[in-house]
């Protein structure tokens, strides 16, 4: 931090200095910092939506059996689907973007650095919301797609929802601004769009669908709250308002949504394999137009979820095709990934089974995705549990071995140890087994007709149904198992995992130039970089067979030497910056926002506007370190 | 803070002017006025009887109108075409996909739900 | 963390490239509600419907906010040369048409809720005031973020030098404005040629 401008602190607008201890990470502005915040927060998240799911599942272990009420159980697979798909999935991405980006560009920070911090905690004061319902009448229980009507009527709680999305949703459009302007503005030099790693592609991919799509998520939850609380007409059959429209702006923006969950993961996962194959991704190309046209064709197909809705033949013909699409480019991918190992020198770590994972259950789950683009197989399959088990293959068998493979993979990085190989192992595979007899089994109960959201298991299904059920509670056990597994090592190696040293997977791609755990300030000289996977290059050339060969005599020792060397001299003039409290006393004007509108309280509302426009005034007003985003002023001539 | 160095001219102005012919205050004004003019225009709808010209004459006139500020007070004219991209392409995307959601809603209440 | 636009990829502020972004993806969220008001535009519920509307009332108060454009291009300019003390005037002409446009809503829906359009009566109804509401909201944004700009160069903090920020808040009150544009034609004039010939 330069101590140049102390002078102009100060006073009681000074901005805080701590870099380490708890007040550094209330105030952090540090992309790095902020990524960790989003990482451990996703975590409890994740451990509070796997209980909502064990609930489920232990109701539903044995036919016409009750452990809990009805009421109880609507709220806990309304919940589970909010949390695993907006408190998790989400920001674990986000929490990725939020590391990786600025150290695979070559930038220091992201372009709002205090943005950013706004973003993360919107999001958490957004969660903390959505779990206070618990204490407040009880959670939302209509689902997470929140079909109206029942959704608007007061005893489904989905005030909660409509709010506490709409919170969420803003974390994460402003964090779509902040990643697109710095994946387009703040890249190194020489890194045109065809050096960027996949990962980033995939990044300002997923960022665009957030951009254009929470707005349209906005409007249906701000009809939704509207019609809930405030007595508007926008759902209700009674006055001509039209329950359908709910669904086409709800899954104008679920549609998008589905590819804004899985392609980061597509994009960990386009890093990892060309690392432990020793090979570079096969048709860069290929794959980076494919994730854009995922996302392109993913606007065009969200009336494929309401099938069985009004919609009419002519909309039904039109959206089969163009899901049936959709599956061309997510079919290269996997091609694309295939060939990647195709021939490699496969290196089966932990980070790479997880890997190699993502792809087999993800193309599972694809081809029941194709199964559902076909009409009359949908309206069969429509509401049963056969629909489960496909978005749970892709969203957990895809979306969430891809975000555990990057934890593998990048975990040296951020903490500079090695996660132990042996308990990885383990975690994969009891995660694997786990996953699939969880999951699996609901293809064939669904098929069999389990109806999806029905409290009692019904015993007239027969006797296969139940015991389908009772594998997939037992697939959970196991799953539970894993992830402590998985939680045990991850606190063991943070404390004592073994040395990673810089370059512990032989890696591609820019962060792993610099320090593991990077400086504050990344890179003490921004790289020039003058090829794809450019930290590959830097280590080995070509011989005239194309065979990689390290550089030799030790050249990219000497090289990291030489970088090290400037870094030390460019380290004072570094200005990165500063920490900031506005982002969280803004921020946490957002509670009692929410509950104002929730409780149509004008008082408090007036509270919550006052409270964030301090906040905000104090943001603007703050001193801005010399190198932040002021213009330097004009030295007025005394 | 003297009123002098308010008035001077800073320096990213010379920057600033760079870009070929930057619009004068009297460009701005006839634009305004021109939008004035379209605005009267748009007001003749509700006070003549154009008959079924009317509504096709309204679109065109709101188009015209979006375009002027956009391009004149919102400077795309002069600015970088990834401007231009990020507000036509907003514009465009939203356009098509409420246009095609009502299509769909439309035919599907005049079809008689099944 | 920026410095000068010169120093960045694409060679542009990245303040400004964030709001262009922004902006774009607005579309969107009012999309939305236009298209909710056109599904609607019928569905009055046994209330009143668009021929409710004064014309010639919002066709002034549209001009007003046309012309507030007009102020705020100049404010730009002005800042752009270094005359804080026009540029200010400008600004405050802005926020004052502005706030013209918004006592002109206000005073509309209290004509129009006393002539029977009430907010939870019809869809119609809902998607009207939804809309137009949160066009009003996004004007008295503008309108707060107008006056943060004359006083904060009041103090000093933001200096003749910086006339991206005039220009970032000029943007939004633009787009702000096109969304009235959008509005006045396909919410008032349009459905009022179509439904009532």
């Amino acid at each position: 931090m330069a101590s140049a401008d102390t002078a102009k602190r100060g006073g009681l607008m000074s901005r805080p200095t701590a870099e380490t201890g708890w007040t550094s990470w209330l105030t952090t502005t540090d992309h790095k910092k902020i990524g960790i915040l989003y990482f451990w927060t996703t975590m409890i998240f994740f451990f509070l939506g796997g209980v909502e799911a064990g609930l489920v599942r232990f109701q539903l272990a044995q036919a016409e059996t009750s452990l809990i009420t009805e009421e109880i159980y609507n709220q806990m697979f309304t919940m589970h689907g909010i949390t695993m798909v907006f408190l998790v999935v989400m920001p674990l991405s986000a929490a990725f973007f939020n590391y990786l980006i600025p150290l695979q560009i070559g930038a220091r920070d992201v372009a709002f650095p205090r943005l950013n911090a706004f973003s993360y905690w919107v999001y958490l004061f957004g969660g903390i919301f959505l779990y206070s319902s618990f204490f407040l009448g009880g959670a939302p229980n209509a689902a997470w797609v929140a079909y109206v009507p029942l959704s608007t009527d007061a005893v489904s709680n989905m005030g909660f929802y409509a709010i506490g999305l709409q919170i969420v949703g803003l974390s994460s459009l402003a964090a779509a601004v902040n990643f697109i302007v710095t994946i387009l503005n703040m890249r190194a030099p020489g890194m045109t769009f065809m050096r960027l790693p996949v990962f980033i592609w995939m990044s300002l991919v997923t960022n665009f669908l957030l951009l254009f799509a929470i707005p349209i998520i906005a409007v249906a939850l701000f009809m939704l709250q509207f019609d809930t609380i405030y007595g508007a007409q926008f759902f209700q059959p009674a006055t001509g308002g039209d329950p359908v429209l709910w669904q086409h702006l709800f899954w104008l923006f679920g549609h998008p949504e589905v590819y804004i969950m899985i392609l980061p993961a597509m994009g960990i996962v386009s890093e990892i394999l060309p690392t432990f194959s020793k090979k570079p991704l096969f048709g860069y190309a290929a794959v980076v137009f494919a994730g854009a046209a995922i996302a392109f064709i993913g606007f065009g197909v969200w009336a494929h979820h309401m099938f069985t809705s009004a919609i009419g033949p002519v909309a039904r013909s039109a959206f089969s095709l163009a899901t049936m699409f959709i599956a061309v480019p997510t079919g290269i991918k996997i091609f694309n990934w295939v060939f990647t190992m195709w021939g490699g020198k496969l290196r089966l770590n932990t980070a790479m089974l997880f890997s190699i994972g993502f792809v087999s259950m993800f193309t599972i789950g694809g081809l029941s995705g194709v199964t559902h683009a076909i009409v009359p197989h949908n309206a069969q399959q429509h509401d049963t549990y056969y629909v489960v088990a496909h978005f749970h293959y892709v969203l957990f068998g895809g979306a969430l071995f891809g975000l555990v493979a990057g934890m593998y993979y990048w975990f040296p990085k951020v903490t500079g140890k090695l996660m132990n190989e042996s308990l990885g192992k383990l975690h994969f595979w009891t995660w694997l087994v786990g996953f699939n007899l969880t999951f699996g089994p609901m293809h064939m109960s669904g098929l069999l007709g389990q109806p999806r959201r029905t409290a009692v298991l019904p015993g007239e299904l027969g006797g296969t149904v139940e015991i389908y059920n009772l594998l997939s509670t037992i697939g959970y056990v196991v799953l539970v198992v894993s992830s402590l597994i998985f939680i045990t090592n991850l606190i063991k190696s943070i404390k004592g995992g073994e040395p990673a040293g810089l370059d512990p997977w032989d890696a591609r791609t820019l962060e792993w130039l610099t320090d593991s755990p990077p400086k504050h300030y990344n890179f003490g000289t921004i790289p020039t970089v003058t090829h794809r996977d450019e930290f590959w290059h830097r280590k080995y050339a070509e011989d005239e067979t194309g065979t990689p060969v390290a550089v030799p005599a030790g050249g990219s020792e000497e090289h990291d030497a030489a970088v090290r060397d400037s870094e030390a001299e460019a380290e004072e003039h570094i200005h990165m910056p500063d920490p900031s409290y506005w982002p969280l006393v803004m921020t946490s004007g957002m509670l009692p926002m929410g509950y104002a509108l929730l409780y149509a309280s004008i008082p408090l509302g007036i509270v919550a506007v006052l409270w964030m426009l301090v906040g905000m005034f104090g943001w603007i007003i703050e001193p801005v370190a010399e190198g932040d985003d002021d213009e330097p002023e004009p030295v007025p001539a005394h | 803070m003297s009123a002098n160095p308010e008035t001077s001219a800073p320096q990213a102005d010379a920057e600033h002017d760079e870009h070929g012919h930057h619009p004068t205050p009297r460009d701005y004004v006839r634009i305004a006025l021109i939008l004035a003019v379209l605005t009267l225009m748009e007001y003749s709808t509700y006070v003549f009887d154009f008959g079924g010209l009317g509504i096709p004459l309204l679109v065109v006139l709101i188009a015209v109108k979006f375009v002027y500020v956009a391009s004149w007070f919102m400077h795309l004219k002069f600015d970088t075409k990834i401007f231009s991209r990020f507000m036509y392409g907003g514009l465009a995307l939203a356009f098509t996909l409420y246009v095609l959601t009502l299509i769909i809603i439309l035919f599907a209440s005049a079809t008689g739900m099944e | 963390m920026t410095a000068g636009a010169h120093e960045t990829t694409l060679g542009l502020d990245h303040r400004k490239l964030a709001m262009w972004v922004f902006l774009g993806s607005e579309f969107l969220f009012f999309g939305g509600f236009i298209a909710a008001y056109l599904l609607y535009l019928d569905t009055t519920a046994g209330g009143p419907g668009v021929e409710i509307f004064d014309i010639p009332f919002t066709t002034i108060s549209s001009f007003v906010l046309l012309m507030s454009s007009l102020t705020m291009v100049l404010a730009h300019h002005a800042h752009t040369k270094g005359d804080m003390r026009r540029m200010r005037l400008w600004v405050l002409a802005t926020a004052g048409q502005g706030a013209v446009f918004l006592g002109g809503q206000v005073f509309e829906f209290n004509v129009f809720w006393r002539e029977g359009l009430i907010y939870g009566d019809s869809p119609f109804a809902s998607a009207f005031y939804t809309l137009t509401g949160f066009h009003g909201i996004h004007v008295f944004i503008g309108i707060l973020m107008l006056l943060g700009l004359y006083s904060l160069t009041l103090t000093g903090k933001i200096k003749p030098g910086q006339p991206i920020k005039t220009e970032m808040i000029g943007l939004y009150w633009h787009f702000v404005d096109i969304i009235w544009v959008l509005i006045f034609g396909v919410v008032y004039l349009i459905p009022e040629l179509a439904l009532l010939e």
